[in-house]
């Protein structure tokens, strides 16, 4: 009698762990399935898009007007405004984060590290509209005082306060990678009669290199694929130019644009955004998988040392 | 003779040549830290001015009448009562969703899979579905759940894209909320004849609690923040009602804020800077919240 309770116990758990297994290894499926209908979504649609208006004429044509009568489907524009406010961004928040991330990795005493990598993460956590209600309402009239033939809209003010947006992850992902470098490397520039900052210029950092190149990518890719502080500050108007002072669209901008009107499900319009979509998708997905990769390197060489 | 004097003058040049070249490595190094510093407190300045600029913009019309209007055309009558009902109840169902799902796969991933094929794939794609930009969550939600399941523009459909959007960053905390607690625990239940599920059921899950509902809070005020992908999938800028049920159509605070900053009228930005003080008040009390979890409950282990 108690030989079959305890079998029956027994099987019960093994049953249990059976279904739990197949249940979580659902969970873990949907990130996966989640991957896999992002590209079957915006490809569908795409692909309904390139049967309309062929693919050169999408990758060549110089304007971008498919809400106008008038309909042009060149993506240069969107993709120069992007560009334009990513540039800026990285332009600006690069040199920023590495002074920040080489100081906190390597002058600076622990208690004072991990109270400043939390005041710079502080920057990751204010909300994008809000970067935008400050790009446009502040930045914007300050640098019209100094630059008065600046629009009210434009690529400048919008990048610098995205450049500031991605600071914390390029300056928080670096100072990990030039945390983990290891203590042997900085020892033996010491021991050569290296000085501090000899040490962390040629030794530290070149060890660290394509760690940080890593963090950059990452915060490119950040910087392209956000939209509320564009969509704000920059403007919505596609425009072929590298000037900063003038109104650009973004990728995300005009997926914005076409999602506030009502725009009727299976028409060329609805398509756009999709197709634009796509276009910013696998953009971002080079930067991130160069970024994961180098990463990845870093982290191998560092483990065989 | 002659030659010692000589030897002893390359000396001397030699001694100077290191400590002129030591004085400008120390003035390398004082430049170095300078910028080190000067970028720091560039990062501290904007943050006092953003929020400065933001609570001197907006603190005049928060009131209790503008936490209880419905929105308007008419910016002094004007309120975000539709939208943070909208924001707490997204939220709600985007952790109700996320959460089980995000803890089932760090489980998964953590403690049953062996490092096999499948197990890698699924972590280079959480590696890139961090990177994936929200918007383009915006599309997929937009053609899965408001088109394909028809959901419509519904609660629903923003916390399941919204849910998705946060997945990542719930799977990455929770891992390492399981991966921090020591193995001495796992081998003792196993020991004891427990199965693999039943010592994280009984176990593991419950030591690692609190680090999981840290990253998830976080994650939730994240998520909760972005405006862009509910835009997307068609969630409204104008609703002067409550939302019912979670098929009824929306609105949430960046939004309505978004709303109001893109109109010309002052009266309006000030709306918008009400707005936003009141999200950010809201996202500070979830970190806070995340915060008090953390140092409260975390364990530290001496093994």
């Amino acid at each position: 009698m108690r030989e079959l309770m305890r079998e029956r116990t027994i099987r019960k758990a093994l049953w249990q762990e059976r279904v739990m297994l197949t249940l979580l290894m659902f969970c873990a499926l949907v990130s996966v399935v989640t991957t896999l209908a992002i590209v079957v979504t915006l490809t569908v649609e795409a692909v309904g898009f390139f049967r309309v208006v062929p693919i050169w004429r999408f990758l060549t044509e110089r304007e971008w007007t498919p809400l106008f009568a008038n309909k042009k489907f060149g993506i240069l524009p969107l993709i120069c405004g992007t560009m334009l406010t990513a540039g800026i961004a990285i332009i600006i928040s690069v040199p920023l984060a590495l002074l920040i991330a080489t100081y906190l990795a390597e002058y600076a005493p622990p208690k004072l590290r991990r109270r400043l990598k939390s005041v710079t993460e502080l920057l990751a956590g204010i909300p994008s509209v809000l970067y935008g209600y400050f790009a446009l309402l502040f930045v914007t009239p300050l640098l019209q005082k100094f630059i008065p033939s600046m629009s009210t809209f434009n690529a400048l003010s919008p990048g610098i306060v995205l450049g500031f947006m991605v600071l914390p992850t390029i300056a928080s992902l670096s100072e990990d990678i030039i945390y983990a470098v290891p203590q042997s490397i900085r020892e033996a520039s010491l021991a050569l009669g290296g000085t501090k900052l000899q040490t962390t210029f040629y030794a530290v950092l070149p060890a660290a290199s394509s760690g940080i190149i890593a963090a950059c990518l990452l915060g490119f890719a950040r910087a392209i694929g956000e939209t509320m502080l564009v969509a704000i500050a920059a403007g919505m108007m596609p425009n072929l130019t590298l000037n900063p002072l003038e109104p650009v669209e973004t990728m995300t901008a005009y997926i914005v644009q076409v999602a506030l009107g009502d725009v009727p499900h299976g028409t060329l319009e609805y398509r756009t955004i999709f197709t634009v979509g796509l276009t910013l998708f696998v953009l971002t997905l080079i930067l991130n998988l160069t970024g994961i990769f180098l990463r990845e390197r870093f982290l191998r060489v560092l483990r065989r040392m | 003779m002659k030659g010692k004097v000589k030897v002893t003058t390359s000396e001397m040049v030699a001694t100077r040549a290191v400590a002129t070249r030591r004085r400008f490595e120390k003035l390398l190094e004082t430049l170095f830290l300078a910028g080190a510093w000067l970028a720091l407190t560039l990062v501290i300045a904007l943050l006092v001015v953003i929020l400065s600029d933001i609570l001197a913009d907006g603190w005049v019309r928060l009131n209790w009448k503008f936490l209880t209007s419905f929105p308007s055309r008419h910016p002094e009558e004007a309120g975000i009562f539709s939208a943070w009902v909208g924001t707490v109840y997204v939220m709600a169902l985007t952790a109700l969703i996320a959460l089980p799902i995000g803890v089932g796969a760090a489980i998964y991933l953590e403690e049953f899979a062996s490092r096999n094929w499948f197990a890698r794939l699924v972590e280079l794609n959480i590696n890139n579905l961090a990177g994936v930009p929200a918007i383009i969550y915006g599309l997929l939600g937009l053609q899965v759940f408001v088109r394909w399941c028809r959901m419509g523009e519904s609660v629903l459909a923003g916390a399941c894209t919204l849910a998705l959007m946060s997945l990542p960053v719930i799977i990455v905390a929770s891992r390492e909320a399981l991966r921090a607690v020591p193995n001495s625990i796992r081998e003792a239940a196993l020991a004891l004849g427990a199965t693999k599920w039943q010592t994280v059921r009984d176990h593991v899950l419950p030591l690692a609690l609190p680090g999981i509902l840290t990253g998830t809070i976080l994650a939730l005020s994240r998520a909760i923040g972005e405006a862009a992908p509910l835009i997307t999938i068609g969630a409204l800028t104008f609703v002067a009602f409550l939302p019912k049920s979670p098929l009824d159509p929306f609105t949430v605070l960046p939004i309505q804020a978004y709303n109001w900053v893109s109109r010309p009228q002052p009266e309006f930005h000030q709306n918008a800077a009400a707005a936003l003080i009141v999200l950010l008040a809201l996202l500070s009390l979830m970190n806070g919240i995340a915060t008090y979890l953390r140092n409260r409950y975390q364990q530290r282990w001496q093994i």
